[in-house]
């Protein structure tokens, strides 16, 4: 904007009031100067600026491109490392299953081996005992019926009868049977 | 605004002197000749170096991630390209240097005409003619060049009743006459307009009573003519990318 | 006298700023009216918003400019 003062002084010195739009006068300087700058900035724009601006993008659009590419093989990558993780521990864990599987069959085996063994051993122990009892009561069976039979004679002594001895044997047995 | 030649009251208000052409060198009263250096060159070498600095100096690191000044120029290009794309389809790309060419100059020589003590190249008619007319001359030469007679199709409207469409092509012819003329002066009288009503508001600020007003009021239409500078250079490129999607296809 | 009756043609050519402001703000009225009523298809609409604008003002302009020629060049 020019500033006052000077405008002022061209009124003064005569310069035609107005718009200086319409002075026809300084067309030709305007255009030709025009002309001039934009062909300036058109070969400055199509020669240098918009390849080059052009260039980056596209470059910027391929790194993009990559690097969408290689996140997306290492997602892949992260996959399959993350399926064969998977794997080993399903395997691991069907090899523990197994393994305390073939243990608790081998603990089961031995035990039933023991237990096994201990029965007859319990048995074979009652067997003896019970073969036991019947001695001692087979003898204190025997013991009694002579108790008996001498107690019967020394009675029937003292009563003052001559017994007998097979009847009184008789007697006594089948008293002890009943 | 008037009140220069007649002397308005014991204000001064010379709201066209800013768009005086003058010698750079000289005296005032020395004659313009076609190659006389003048104001007007100052301003569009200023228009061309902001450009350059704009868009080639900014780019030259050529940095995947941009910094500020090369999101910018990208922002700039990418704004155009995608202007041109969609309005005037795939086959206008090709012209898309001439509309970024145009889009560039206004714009930088709008803003630097903003700067105070400033001359706004793009106020001119001279100018604006010049580029609306190089738009118009360009798009229509295209357009026969193009699709031949049947660029004439543009006037026809095909999709109108029989008994309109002679009426309508005579308005069509007349609408495409005035593109120019109206692409043109809607430019320079934008910028024109908005200069004039700042310096007429500053005029205002010579009186202490109201000044602190006038201050406040040339900073508001300051802001809008940052505005408008932005819109009419979209403006004036969007309207070419219209006209030469008409041109490249002239059936409607 | 001739010089008067040019101020108060640029004066009434002056009027057809403020028709020019109805205009274009019945243009963006409308625009955000339809906006709001279908915000998704609003943003592929904004270039038909300008250039709407952008019609609307250049008839102001037209004005202006009758304005000024009465002003100056009359």
């Amino acid at each position: 904007m020019a500033d006052n003062t000077n405008a002022a002084a061209e009124v003064a010195a005569g310069a035609p009031p107005g718009m200086p739009q319409l002075d026809v006068s300084t067309f030709e300087n305007q255009i030709f100067w025009l002309l001039i700058a934009l062909v300036a900035i058109y070969f400055v724009l199509s020669r240098v600026a918009l390849p080059r601006i052009a260039g980056i993008l596209a470059e910027r659009q391929g790194t993009i491109t990559n690097d969408i590419a290689a996140a997306e093989d290492l997602k892949a990558r992260a996959l399959e490392a993350e399926a064969a993780y998977d794997n080993a521990l399903s395997d691991a864990r069907a090899e523990a299953q197994r393994i305390a599987g073939e243990t608790k069959a081998a603990i089961q085996a031995d035990l039933d081996v023991a237990i096994e063994k201990a029965d007859a051993e319990i048995a074979a122990k009652a067997a003896e005992s019970e073969k036991a009892i019947a001695g001692i009561r087979a003898g204190a069976q025997e013991a009694i019926k002579e108790v008996a039979k001498d107690t019967a004679k020394e009675i029937v002594a003292h009563l003052g009868g001559k017994a007998d001895a097979r009847s009184i044997t008789t007697a006594v047995t089948s008293r002890m049977k009943g | 605004m008037a009140d220069e030649a007649h002397g308005g009251g014991g204000l001064s208000f010379h709201p066209m002197d800013q768009f005086q052409v003058k010698p750079l060198f000289g005296s005032y009263g020395d004659p313009i000749h076609w190659y006389t250096v003048t104001n007007v060159t100052l301003w569009l070498g200023l228009s061309i170096l902001a450009v350059i600095a704009l868009m080639v100096l900014t780019t030259s690191k050529r940095d995947v991630v941009p910094g500020r000044g090369q999101s910018i120029a990208e922002l700039m290009y990418g704004f155009v390209y995608k202007m041109v794309e969609d309005v005037t389809g795939k086959d206008g790309i090709k012209y898309f240097p001439y509309i970024m060419t145009l889009f560039m100059f206004i714009l930088c020589a709008n803003f630097l005409g903003l700067i105070p003590m400033s001359f706004t190249t793009t106020s001119h008619i001279a100018v604006t003619a010049i580029l609306g007319f190089g738009v118009f001359f360009a798009v229509t030469i295209l357009g026969f060049v193009k699709n031949g007679a049947s660029f004439l199709g543009l006037f026809w409207v095909s999709s109108a009743p029989l008994p309109l469409r002679p009426v309508l092509a005579i308005i069509e012819i007349i609408s495409y006459f005035v593109r120019p003329v109206s692409h043109s002066i809607r430019l320079a009288g934008n910028m024109m307009a908005g200069h004039a009503v700042l310096k007429v508001f500053a005029g205002f600020a010579q009186v202490a009573a109201i000044a602190p007003v006038a201050i406040i009021g040339v900073m508001a239409i300051y802001g809008l003519e940052v505005l408008v500078s932005a819109i009419q250079a979209y403006v004036f490129t969007i309207l070419t990318c219209v006209y030469l999607k008409d041109a490249l296809h002239p059936h409607h | 006298m001739e010089g008067e009756l040019a101020h108060i043609g640029a004066g009434l050519a002056a009027i057809g700023s403020g028709a020019a402001a109805i205009g274009v703000g019945h243009v963006a009225g409308n625009f955000l009216a339809g906006a709001l009523r279908n915000p998704s298809a609003a943003a592929g609409q904004t270039a038909t918003l300008f250039i709407g604008i952008a019609f609307a003002e250049a008839l102001g302009i037209f004005s202006f400019l009758v304005a000024l020629l009465l002003m100056f060049a009359v």
